[in-house]
C-alpha cells in the first residue's frame, strides 16, 4: 500500500541523513528511484526547487513526492516520516539519553558514517552530471549542448570564488542555469 | 501570548524565510532563539549545533526539537517543529500540483533543461566543501574512498544495492576498529 510504502521509505531516509541536507539526496535518490515513484530527471528539477524555495532540502523532497504518489495524504505521510527519526533522537537525547553521543562506541560509529556520506554525495554528484551530459552507461550518448552548458556553468560556480567573497551562491547558479537554458534551448 | 504558540510562529517565521536549508538557518535560528527570544544562551547553540552534526535529519528541524523541547516539553517540541516544517510543506505541495503543467509551456521546459546542468554541480561542490572540512587521516579518507568508488559502481551498473548498506558497512567497519583497539589497548597496558 502507497500510504505504508512512503512511511517506511521515508523514515529510511530520516533516519539514515546524517551531516545536513545534501547528504539525504542520495538516500532520496535511492528511495524514490528504487519504488519506481517518480523518474530520475523530476528529481533532478525538484532538487533545484527544493533548494530555491524555503525549507530544509530533504523535507521539500518529501513533501513533492509524497504529493505526487497519494495527494495531500501522501504529503503528509512523507513528511511526517522524514521529519520523525530526527525529532525522535532528539527528544531521547534530551530527554533520557543525555550522554548518548559521548559513549566512544557511538562516536566510532559516527566516524565511519560521515566519511562514507561524503564518498556517497561526491558520487551521486559527478554521476547525475555525467548522465546529464553522456546519457548513463546504458544508452550512451554525448549530448553536446549539455557538455557545454555544464562546462560553462562550473567555470562560472567554482570560478566567481576567486573574484567575489564567497562565489556565486547555488540559488544563484540555479537562476544562471534556468536563464542559460532558456536561451540555449530555446535556439537550438 | 502562550510559549507554544510563540514557538510555533517564531518558527514558522524561520521556516518561511530560509532558503537552501542548513548552516544558513543555524545563523537565522541562533538570531531568534539566542539574541531576540533569549531561549538559549550562546553556549546552548553551540551545543545544539554538535547534536545537530551527529544526529540524523536536518540541521534547522534538530535545531526546532532542541528548542521547543527546552521551553515547553513534548508540546513545545510539536510546535516548534511543525512551525518549522509548515510553510515549506504548503509552498511545496502547491508547487507539486501544478509543476507538470507549468513543464508543458515551452520555456519552463528549457529553463529547466538548463537547471539539471547546475544540480549535479551544486552537489558535487557541497561534496568538496565537507571533504575540506574533514580529518584528514587515512582512515576517514580511506573509508569516504571506498565509499565513492562503491556508490559510482552501483550508480553506473545500475545495481539495487541500497546507499543504507554502504553506510550500515562503514559503520560497522569503523566500530570494529574501534574495538579491536580497545581491546588490543587494555591488553597493552596490563589492566
Amino acid at each position: 500500500m502507497i500510504y505504508l510504502e512512503l512511511l517506511a521509505g521515508f523514515i529510511k531516509v530520516g533516519l539514515f541523513a546524517f551531516g545536513g541536507a545534501y547528504a539525504a539526496i542520495p538516500l532520496i535518490r535511492d528511495v524514490v528511484l528504487s519504488y519506481g515513484w517518480i523518474e530520475d530527471e523530476m528529481l533532478t528539477y525538484m532538487i533545484a526547487v527544493s533548494e530555491s524555495t524555503p525549507g530544509p532540502i530533504m523535507v521539500n523532497l518529501a513533501t513533492y513526492v509524497g504529493s505526487t504518489q497519494a495527494g495531500l495524504p501522501g504529503a503528509l505521510i512523507a513528511t511526517a516520516a522524514v521529519v520523525l527519526p530526527s525529532f525522535v533522537i532528539i527528544l531521547l537525547i534530551m530527554a533520557i539519553l543525555k550522554r548518548l553521543l559521548k559513549y566512544p562506541s557511538v562516536q566510532a560509529v559516527l566516524r565511519g558514517l560521515k566519511p562514507c556520506i561524503v564518498g556517497v554525495i561526491l558520487a551521486t554528484g559527478l554521476y547525475m552530471i555525467f548522465k546529464n551530459c553522456f546519457g548513463g552507461v546504458p544508452g550512451f550518448s554525448p549530448d553536446i549542448t549539455a557538455i557545454l552548458l555544464t562546462a560553462a556553468l562550473a567555470a562560472l560556480y567554482f570560478g566567481s570564488r576567486r573574484f567575489m567573497k564567497n562565489g556565486i551562491s547555488p540559488i544563484g547558479l540555479i537562476g544562471i542555469s534556468a536563464a542559460a537554458g532558456i536561451i540555449v534551448y530555446g535556439l537550438v | 501570548m502562550s510559549i507554544v504558540l510563540d514557538l510555533f510562529l517564531t518558527f514558522a517565521k524561520i521556516g518561511l524565510f530560509t532558503f537552501g536549508g542548513g548552516y544558513a538557518m543555524v545563523a537565522i535560528i541562533e538570531d531568534s532563539c539566542v539574541r531576540k527570544k533569549r531561549w538559549l544562551t550562546h553556549d546552548e547553540m553551540m551545543d545544539v549545533t554538535v547534536i545537530a552534526e551527529s544526529t540524523p535529519g536536518p540541521i534547522a528541524i534538530n535545531c526546532a526539537t532542541y528548542v521547543g523541547y527546552k521551553q515547553k516539553g513534548l508540546a513545545g517540541a510539536v510546535a516548534a517543529t511543525v512551525g518549522m516544517v509548515l510553510p515549506s510543506f504548503c509552498i511545496i505541495f502547491v508547487i507539486s500540483v501544478f509543476l507538470d503543467d507549468f513543464l508543458e509551456i515551452k520555456w519552463i521546459a528549457h529553463a529547466f533543461a538548463g537547471v539539471k546542468a547546475a544540480v549535479g554541480i551544486i552537489i558535487l561542490d557541497a561534496g568538496l566543501k565537507m571533504v575540506r572540512k574533514m580529518q584528514n587521516k587515512p582512515f576517514p579518507r580511506g573509508i569516504m574512498i571506498c565509499s565513492f568508488a562503491a556508490m559510482l559502481v552501483i550508480d553506473v551498473l545500475a545495481l539495487r544495492v541500497s546507499t543504507i548498506i554502504l553506510m550500515l558497512i562503514a559503520a560497522a567497519v569503523s566500530l570494529s576498529v574501534f574495538l579491536v583497539r580497545h581491546w588490543a589497548g587494555k591488553e597493552g597496558t596490563g589492566r
